[in-house]
């Protein structure tokens, strides 16, 4: 119910805040896509989509610090010699 | 897809689990709070790469599930009327009312329709303007946004045969609720990404503070709830209990501050019912008095009916973190998704559910076996 699924603005349609609408794309399907909520989001960011809203823009370099934390972890304890994949 | 598959490398996900139980000394309780999360952990089996005494048990997160029974019923009541259209999320018509569900109701010539947003509701309102046209907003936080924006628009554009039935209930006062009771026995959380995706994690400092209690907020996907898991067990094993933040890449401290505002003009907080566990005061959304119009229930004189829910059902519990599906007696048996006895089983982030499709093959080998 709370599923929000990643996808790619390609077009951005609409002045008004409230109707601003653009299309996305998720792995090859194109949805249109209501984004409002993201003012900031240009054609090429990455948004998370919720039953037709754009609800957040995805940070590229916060979305690498999940691998990253590991990396650290592993330095510290070398609880795993091999480098993230 | 980009920002998924590599939340799902299984090497990642192991040196976590590595990691975990490396710095576990102690059993520990986790609940993860959305029935997203839930339905990934039975999926991929996370559950099965933690240490031993390292438990998740499945929060209330599920908006289907815990809609209570009275809410079924206005539904079904309003969606059999022969001038309404009604529209709702799919999960929703398989809910069971007390003897029967929304899709019975489309069954016996009910105009009862699946849309993906709230705005195609509108769009059928604007489309078949002789038609009453209902939606069925149910959610959390996270759908909070598009069901004001659906609202707000009809108003600008004064769409007037369009009204929504509002079962909106909100995520920390049910934490609140299971901290406080004295059969709790979550000692950590991880808190619903896309829930703090929209309100941001503030609201969760007090809690954390005032129960002692770590909340991690988490992301969806295997290797994001095994970080999850790490940050809340490392918190426990310290001794802290703080705000940390796993989905750091979707959620920002202070959340999505234009969701957050439209929220606030369409709708109030107000007590809500779930399904299972009463009333929690403050505990969900409800259209302010300026919107009134769009409110269904008053719409449509439904506003005061009461119902008792059914006793078989633990569902209850297990939304609490009490029980687990394998506990209740119906499971697999009575109760499948093909005929559901209580809203767990329904929806597919529903633990019954989720155990009904991922685990129901190990239960009968172990019962078989063991
Ligand atoms: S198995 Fe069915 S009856 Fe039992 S708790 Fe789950 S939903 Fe309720």
């Amino acid at each position: 119910m709370c599923l929000a699924v990643p996808g790619k603005i390609v077009s951005i349609e609409g002045t008004d805040p409230i109707l601003r609408s653009g299309t996305v794309d998720f792995s090859g399907v194109t949805r249109q896509v209501n984004l409002a909520y993201v003012p900031d989001a240009k054609v090429g960011d990455y948004v998370l989509v919720h039953v037709g809203f754009a609800i957040s823009t995805v940070d590229e370099a916060e979305a690498k610090q999940v691998f990253e934390y590991l990396r650290q972890m592993d330095e510290l304890s070398e609880l795993d010699p091999d480098a993230p994949s | 897809m980009k920002f998924i598959d590599e939340y799902r490398d299984a090497g990642a996900a192991a040196r976590y689990a590595r990691a975990l139980a490396k710095i576990t000394t102690r059993p520990w309780t986790l609940m993860e709070v959305c029935g997203g999360q839930t339905h990934a952990i039975v999926k991929f089996g996370v559950d099965e790469l933690l240490p031993a005494g390292v438990t998740l048990v499945h929060g209330p997160g599920c908006p289907v599930c815990v809609t209570p029974l009275e809410l079924i019923e206005k539904a079904i009541e309003i969606a059999s009327r022969p001038e309404v259209t009604f529209c709702s999320f799919g999960d929703m018509l398989r809910v069971p009312g007390r003897s029967r569900d929304l899709l019975s109701v489309k069954a016996t010539g009910g105009d009862v329709r699946i849309v993906y947003s709230p705005l195609d509701a509108l769009a059928t309102a604007v489309a078949q303007p002789s038609r009453e046209v209902v939606f069925f907003a149910v959610g959390f936080e996270t759908t909070a946004p598009a069901n004001a924006m659906a609202v707000f628009q009809a108003a600008q554009c004064g769409v007037r045969n369009f009204s929504i039935l509002v079962s909106h209930v909100l995520v920390p006062p049910a934490m609140e609720a299971i901290l406080s009771s004295p059969t709790n026995r979550v000692q950590g959380f991880l808190a619903a990404g896309h829930v703090c995706t929209v309100m941001g994690f503030e609201e969760y400092e007090p809690i954390a503070r005032r129960y002692r209690v770590p909340i991690v907020v988490t992301g969806f996907e295997p290797v994001d709830i095994l970080q999850g898991v790490y940050m809340c067990v490392r918190q426990l094993e310290e001794g802290r209990a703080e705000v940390e933040n796993q989905y750091a890449r979707a959620v920002r401290r202070e959340g999505n501050v234009p969701a957050q505002d439209l929220i606030r003009r369409v709708f109030q907080v107000v007590p809500r019912k779930w399904r299972g566990v009463g009333e929690i005061p403050q505990s969900g959304l409800g259209l302010r008095d300026e919107f009134a119009d769009f409110d269904a229930e008053r719409r449509f004189g439904v506003a005061h009916h009461t119902e008792e829910e059914p006793t078989v059902c633990i569902s209850g519990s297990i939304l609490r973190g009490l029980k687990k599906p394998r506990d209740c007696s119906a499971f697999g048996r009575e109760c499948t998704p093909e005929h559901p006895l209580g809203a767990t089983m329904v929806s597919s982030e529903g633990a019954c559910a989720a155990y009904y499709r991922y685990r129901r093959l190990e239960a009968d080998a172990a019962e078989t076996h063991g």
